[in-house]
């Protein structure tokens, strides 16, 4: 599973509960032992983020429940016939969204998986990109790739939901196809089974299960989609998220928004729920799973040109949109001059926004790889408490950036605690849901260091805080750069949490694409693609850079390469 | 009806696996391929069920050359080492699974299937759930589903290995009955000499099979 241990690849992963799979050391029983007297110690670490989540988390959370469960707020926001067409558009566009994204996405997740082919790591890669651009950069390239006809249309909405979550397809049932035993196809072949009905079915049937759990992700994405619906839907198509934050921030009403964002919230929960509890009942039991991926080489020519023909389309599926916005950013309506706009972001205020969104990464940065770090050691620690604080720390996630902005907006603009005007609330913001990804990151490598390495360094005379920089530390570093790029990447490109808390001339990049789209014109246009065009550039280089650290993701990567001739060899031929 | 693999040769990773390999099974004919573990036993028969691509060599079913032929088209079944029952199917689903792929109308599949649960001696056991039987059950559903499209020929791969001595012995006596009474051809591969000679018209080793040995 190459594409699993890309930077990329993981941040998808980090979403998706189906591969949540962690080193664990081995332990003797005297170093197990030893190991849980020592971890009695570190729950104290674990207060400092609780913190954080509960104030951050809870309180705006706890605050946005009270206003929301007004009943008067309620019966007037059921009773209004505009409420529940956007409630019935944002549940049918999530639905047909999913469903063609599952589709679309199933048969180059199999290719990907299952073929060798020339290409097909990069090409790996190359589809994990759009879930990884924001929404506003997403939105963006559609806007300049659809034609005129489409803008401002569902189906502009739709196509975009389904480029951006084909990579959690992609990943989460490759993963699974890459795991499963070729073997069973090679018994169909046997038994008479053609490439095609061997797929109908053997292969089908036996993904059926990740399928399912990775369509929930997908509608999740699609159902609080906002920064793609502002941008491709205007003002027509308003999904519960965008109607939540115009009622906030355009006519001011705070009791419906609130009551909005409880209905969103039960909305999801159950249909979540429903979905998991269907999905156990459907499971057909246990399949046999392979540890090392045994891929298969096109055999008729049939087969090599559906290969073929899938990968060119795959590439050409990513790379055209994302053409299509670097080409925009030079048609400004200055003739002549193609790199008007480029001159323009770096001239005018939209220089400031590059500035700003780089202050709040940092801060986001900052904050998000202290609180993952310690939660990290906490939860590695405590496997009871831990998991509590886990779970906590992922709930940031599930919840809508909308519903996180808005509840930060609410709690925060009165004493105790008045941020009100402050830049602060930017990077905090960020930092909630930047924060379950470096947790990801870290504790599998946190797990992953021996215990009795430690205990050698005791032993050697080291004192507590001298085992940690000398012996976790070093080992960590890595995992923490790591954990730190996601942060910034998800910051740079945050935008629904943003449309709520900046409105202190703190503008983002993102803030400052959605604001020059409000009023189109071509060079206006042309400056947001350009915009659009640097926050890609340095978000894919984020995730390249981390994808090429030799210790944090791609750990493992240098065993696995060595093994790789002797493992093919296996699976090839001998058996 | 005669089955020949002619100059058969695999390389892999500039290591040669077969080096010019013949072999040729006549009609009814059990044969037993005798070898260690690694001298390319389950390669050769990959190579004729069509899973593997040789370097070199053809495959023929009397003057029909089989070796462009995609697996699914050549007729030939497999008894895989670990089974490879499908997970997701009950056993009558698996044996009657290469009969569905055949187009075979329903009511033949059911009576098919009857017929060779009986023949292995699993009568009742077509609901079962793959995941609930024992070792030497799962052994005797996969021959069975491999039998039921009636191959031209029937490769089998170590079906035996891994068990404990006493189902091994059994299952020997049991498989070399179901093998007589069906009739068909068969290539055995396996690492046990007395096994071999208990199941086979014809013993050879992968020595044997090559072609510049002056013939036997």
């Amino acid at each position: 599973m190459d594409e699993d241990r890309s930077a990329v690849g993981s941040v998808v992963g980090a979403v998706s509960p189906a591969t949540a799979s962690e080193a664990k050391a081995a332990d003797t029983e005297a170093a197990a032992i030893t190991r849980s007297q020592r971890h009695a110690s570190a729950l104290w670490i674990a207060v400092v983020p609780t913190i954080f989540l509960a104030v951050f988390f809870g309180w705006p959370l706890v605050t946005m429940l009270r206003r929301g469960l007004a009943w008067s707020a309620f019966s007037s926001v059921l009773g209004d016939s505009g409420i529940r067409s956007v409630m019935w558009f944002t549940a049918w566009q999530a639905v047909v969204s999913t469903f063609a994204t599952v589709v679309l996405g199933v048969w180059p997740a199999y290719v990907l998986a299952r073929y060798r082919f020339t290409g097909r790591r990069a090409l790996s890669a190359l589809l994990a990109v759009p879930f990884v651009l924001p929404t506003v950069v997403v939105g963006l390239a559609f806007l300049a790739l659809l034609p005129d006809s489409w803008r401002r249309s569902v189906p502009a909405i739709l196509v975009a939901h389904v480029w951006m979550n084909v990579a959690v397809i992609v990943r989460t049932v490759g993963s699974f196809v890459s795991q499963l035993d070729p073997g069973l196809e090679d018994a169909a072949a046997t038994l008479g089974a053609s490439r095609w009905k061997t797929l109908r079915h053997v292969v089908l049937p036996l993904t059926k299960g990740a399928i399912l759990g990775s369509v929930a992700i997908v509608f999740l994405f699609c159902f609080t989609s906002f920064g793609i619906v502002r941008i491709l839907g205007g003002p027509a198509h308003p999904t519960l998220e965008v109607e939540i934050w115009r009622r906030t921030t355009q006519s001011l009403d705070l009791s419906t928004a609130a009551a909005l964002s409880v209905i969103q919230l039960v909305l999801i929960v159950g249909a979540l729920s429903i979905w998991t509890w269907r999905q156990r009942r459907a499971a057909s039991g246990p399949v046999a799973m392979r540890t090392r991926t045994a891929f298969r080489t096109a055999s008729s020519r049939t087969e090599s040109l559906a290969v073929a023909v899938t990968a060119v389309v795959a590439a050409a599926f990513v790379l055209v949109p994302v053409g299509r916005l670097v080409a925009q950013s030079m048609q400004s309506s200055r003739p002549g001059n193609p790199l008007a706009a480029w001159q323009a972001i770096v001239h005018s205020d939209l220089g400031a926004s590059l500035w700003a969104s780089a202050r709040v990464a940092a801060g986001a940065v900052l904050v998000a790889t202290a609180m993952g770090a310690l939660a990290s050691i906490a939860i590695a620690g405590n496997p009871r408490a831990g998991a509590l604080l886990d779970a906590g720390l992922m709930l940031p996630l599930g919840t809508s950036a909308v519903t996180i902005g808005f509840g930060l907006l609410i709690t925060f603009d009165h004493p105790p605690i008045d941020l009100r005007g402050s830049w602060v609330m930017l990077p905090l913001g960020h930092a909630l849901v930047a924060t379950p990804f470096v947790v990801r990151a870290v504790l599998p490598t946190l797990r992953g260091i021996d215990p009795d390495l430690r205990h050698a360094a005791s032993t050697l005379g080291a004192r507590p805080w001298q085992v940690w920089r000398n012996v976790d530390l070093p080992v960590l570093r890595r995992a923490l750069i790591v954990g730190a790029g996601f942060a910034a990447a998800i910051s740079l490109g945050e935008f629904g949490a943003s449309s709520f808390l900046a409105r202190s001339g703190t503008e983002t990049v993102p803030l400052a694409i959605a604001r020059l789209l409000g009023r189109p014109s071509k060079l206006n246009l042309a400056e947001a693609s350009a915009l659009a065009t640097v926050l890609m550039v340095v978000i894919v280089a984020i995730l390249l850079i981390l994808d090429r650290q030799p210790g944090g993701i791609g750990q493992s990567d240098v065993h696995r390469r060595r093994a790789r001739p002797a493992r093919v060899a296996r699976t090839e031929v001998s058996r | 009806m005669t089955l020949r693999a002619i100059g058969i040769t695999v390389r892999f990773d500039q290591r040669l696996i077969l080096d010019d390999v013949d072999l040729s099974v006549d009609d009814g004919e059990i044969v037993a391929l005798l070898g260690p573990s690694g001298s390319g036993k389950s390669t050769l028969l990959r190579v004729i069920a069509g899973l593997l691509r040789s370097e070199s060599g053809t495959i023929r079913w009397d003057e029909q050359d089989l070796t462009a032929l995609p697996p699914h088209r050549r007729q030939i079944g497999l008894v895989f080492q670990d089974e490879q029952l499908f997970p997701h199917l009950d056993v009558a689903g698996n044996i009657g699974f290469g009969l569905r792929m055949a187009r075979v109308p329903r009511r033949r599949i059911a009576e098919r299937t009857d017929e060779l649960l009986h023949l292995v001696q699993l009568e009742g056991f077509g609901h079962r759930s793959i995941h609930e039987l024992s070792g030497g059950e799962a052994k005797r559903v996969a021959l069975a589903r491999a039998l039921a499209p009636s191959p031209r020929v029937l490769l089998l791969d170590e079906p035996l290995t891994g068990l404990d001595r006493e189902l091994h012995d059994q299952l020997v006596v049991e498989l070399a009955a179901i093998l007589r009474s069906v009739g068909t051809t068969a290539v055995h591969v396996t690492h046990d000499v007395d096994e071999a000679k208990s199941m086979a018209d014809t013993v050879l080793t992968m020595g044997d099979l090559r072609r510049d040995r002056p013939s036997a």
